[in-house]
């Protein structure tokens, strides 16, 4: 509530923070950090604006991830269009993805775990197609060859890619807080709470929910992109993993799900624990499990999120604010 | 305002609305009433398009509604509220309100005025930034009223919203209801309060065991026969009768 009070100092703050950052060291460690972080952040963000806002819990986010990982890889490699080309057809790749599973789900009247356990279906599904149809590779997968040109959508200064992922959480940002401060989103955290109470006032819930599946999954295919760009390598396992969409889901409940900068903070946790074990240890995959140990502790103590840390201070001062304001109605 | 022909509704081997017939003109208070488990809410829901129903016909302003979704029904201006209160439980009452309020309006700005506004006539004023969840019953209750009033609606089907409440409460209530008449909306209420029905209703409909066995001004349905049966039993109906007859005779 109080985050309000000044918001667009904090959005200014945080946005001046994140440019300066690639200039405090140009080491390959702190950038690829970086770009790690906000990568986390912008699909974290997609899975939250899904699952946080509109309470669509979904275990297969990485099936809008891996449809956009393949829609701009196939794009310029079987197609020959610029590889720029494969953003917005990542983007409009997640989204069609996310309208089908929606669409399909909902209405089928799949709601919480069902929804969640069918979704993970459809990842699952999505994985053994790319891995069996000739288009993706198999499970080969497909390697961009690297040529590092602008016009080529890779480059040889990382930084770059920082700026970019940048400018794309932004818009994740801008998303989240669009969602915070309109009807749509209004609509969405009453079908999240309430499904029968939301419909009996009016509300289309198939529609309004199947347009948060394709925005997110719009948002998520975008991240796949960026993706394969990054690394030039992408196969079914790594793009249709279990292990993405746990990830998703894992930023956004560990930062604060339904909330707007839940993610970000998630996914800095999650760059710093992996890069950490990362570093200190060569035992694969013990950044997940610190991670996932780090989420019991903040389910057991902070259940919606790191994010309560810096809001509960603010709502101390709130609190005081209506204690005043009170007694001085009540002296008036 | 409102027709329901026939309406039927099975679940498995019981007819919980058998064949009711009712109607509700603009601007009128209608109340429906019965003993518990008779198929009222049952019959609410069928109305406002929760369940699909079995036989029957339902109209609102002219228009045959059978078949439209729940959203739709609403959005043409019959809107319901919960028996078992049903808030958006994190969100404030502000922002509970609204979403009923952004039927009217797109903005938010907008939308929370009209909230707001809702809120003061429902009284909820002092409530506002408390998320629904912390609400008591009788709040509950407000917030189901408000959440359906700030939608603008036509029609609003009005499920026990006193239940629960105590006395002051109550009448508070009462003039609530009449205000909200006064502005323009017709209304159709279940209620067990019996001298709330007696004093707001036009029209009262008896429904029991899914029948309605009795329709009339107040004072015609509570000396109705089968009315005092269905509620106390044949005992008390005959004692009742019996009594009036040796009134009559003396």
């Amino acid at each position: 509530m109080n985050l309000n009070r000044s918001p667009w100092a904090l959005h200014a703050l945080l946005l001046l923070a994140a440019m300066v950052f690639p200039f405090v060291s140009n080491s390959a460690f702190v950038i690829n950090f970086g770009v790690l972080a906000l990568f986390y952040a912008f699909i974290g963000q997609s899975w939250n604006i899904a699952g946080g806002f509109a309470g669509q819990l979904s275990f297969g986010h990485v099936a809008f991830f891996g449809v956009g990982a393949y829609a701009s890889t196939i794009v310029q490699m079987r197609f020959g269009f610029n590889p720029w080309w494969g953003l917005p057809a990542a983007a409009l790749a997640g989204a069609a993805a996310g309208f089908l599973i929606g669409v399909m789900s909902f209405r089928a009247g799949l709601k919480g775990s069902y929804f969640a356990l069918i979704t993970l279906a459809f990842a699952e599904v999505f994985r053994i197609i790319a891995n069996s149809v000739e288009i993706t590779g198999g499970g080969l997968g497909m390697l961009i060859p690297m040529k590092q040109t602008a016009a080529n959508f890779q480059f040889g200064d990382r930084r770059v890619f920082y700026f970019i992922i940048l400018a794309l959480t932004v818009i994740s940002v801008a998303i989240a807080l669009w969602l915070k401060a309109s009807r749509f989103g209004a609509r969405l955290a009453a079908i999240r709470e309430n499904e029968d109470s939301a419909s009996a006032l009016g509300i289309n819930i198939f529609v309004e929910k199947i347009k948060i599946m394709a925005i997110s999954g719009a948002i998520a295919g975008a991240g796949g992109c960026f993706f394969a760009q990054y690394f030039l390598y992408i196969d079914p396992t790594i793009v249709f993993g279990v292990d993405k969409s746990v990830e998703m889901l894992l930023v956004s409940m560990i930062g604060g799900a339904g909330t707007v900068y839940g993610p970000l903070i998630g996914a800095i946790l999650l760059a710093v624990v992996s890069e950490v074990t990362r570093s200190m240890f060569s035992f694969q995959g013990l950044s997940l499990v610190l991670y996932g140990t780090l989420l019991v502790i903040i389910i057991a103590f902070l259940p919606n999120g790191l994010i309560e840390l810096f809001k509960r201070k603010k709502l101390k001062d709130g609190d005081q604010l209506s204690v005043t304001s009170s007694t001085k109605a009540g002296e008036a | 305002m409102l027709k329901v022909k026939g309406l039927t509704k099975i679940f498995g081997g019981l007819r919980a609305v058998d064949n009711a017939t009712l109607e509700v003109a603009p601007g009128q208070i209608v109340s429906l009433i019965g003993p518990n488990g008779a198929g009222k809410t049952t019959l609410f829901a069928s109305i406002a398009g929760f369940y699909k129903i079995d036989e029957g016909e339902v109209e609102l302003l002219g228009q045959n509604i059978l078949g439209l979704p729940v959203h739709e029904i609403a959005r043409r201006g019959m809107v319901r509220t919960f028996q078992i209160t049903q808030p958006f439980a994190k969100l404030t009452v502000l922002e509970n309100i609204a979403v009923g309020a952004f039927q009217q309006f797109a903005s938010m700005t907008e939308a929370h005025a009209h909230a707001r506004l809702i809120a003061e006539k429902v009284g909820m004023t002092g409530m506002l930034d408390q998320p629904a969840s912390e609400l008591t019953v009788a709040g509950r209750k407000r917030l189901e009223l408000a959440r359906a009033l700030a939608t603008g609606p036509k029609l609003l089907l009005l499920d026990e919203v006193m239940a629960g409440l105590n006395p002051q409460e109550i009448i508070e209530i009462i003039a609530l209801i009449r205000s909200i008449r006064d502005s323009g909306v017709t209304i159709l209420l279940i209620e067990h309060v019996m001298h709330a029905v007696m004093s707001l209703s036009e029209y009262i409909y008896v429904l029991s065991y899914g029948k309605i066995i009795a329709q009339g001004k107040p004072q015609e349905v509570v000396t109705n026969r089968e009315v005092i049966e269905a509620y106390l039993g044949r005992g008390a109906a005959d004692q009742m009768g019996e009594k009036e007859q040796g009134e009559a005779h003396a």
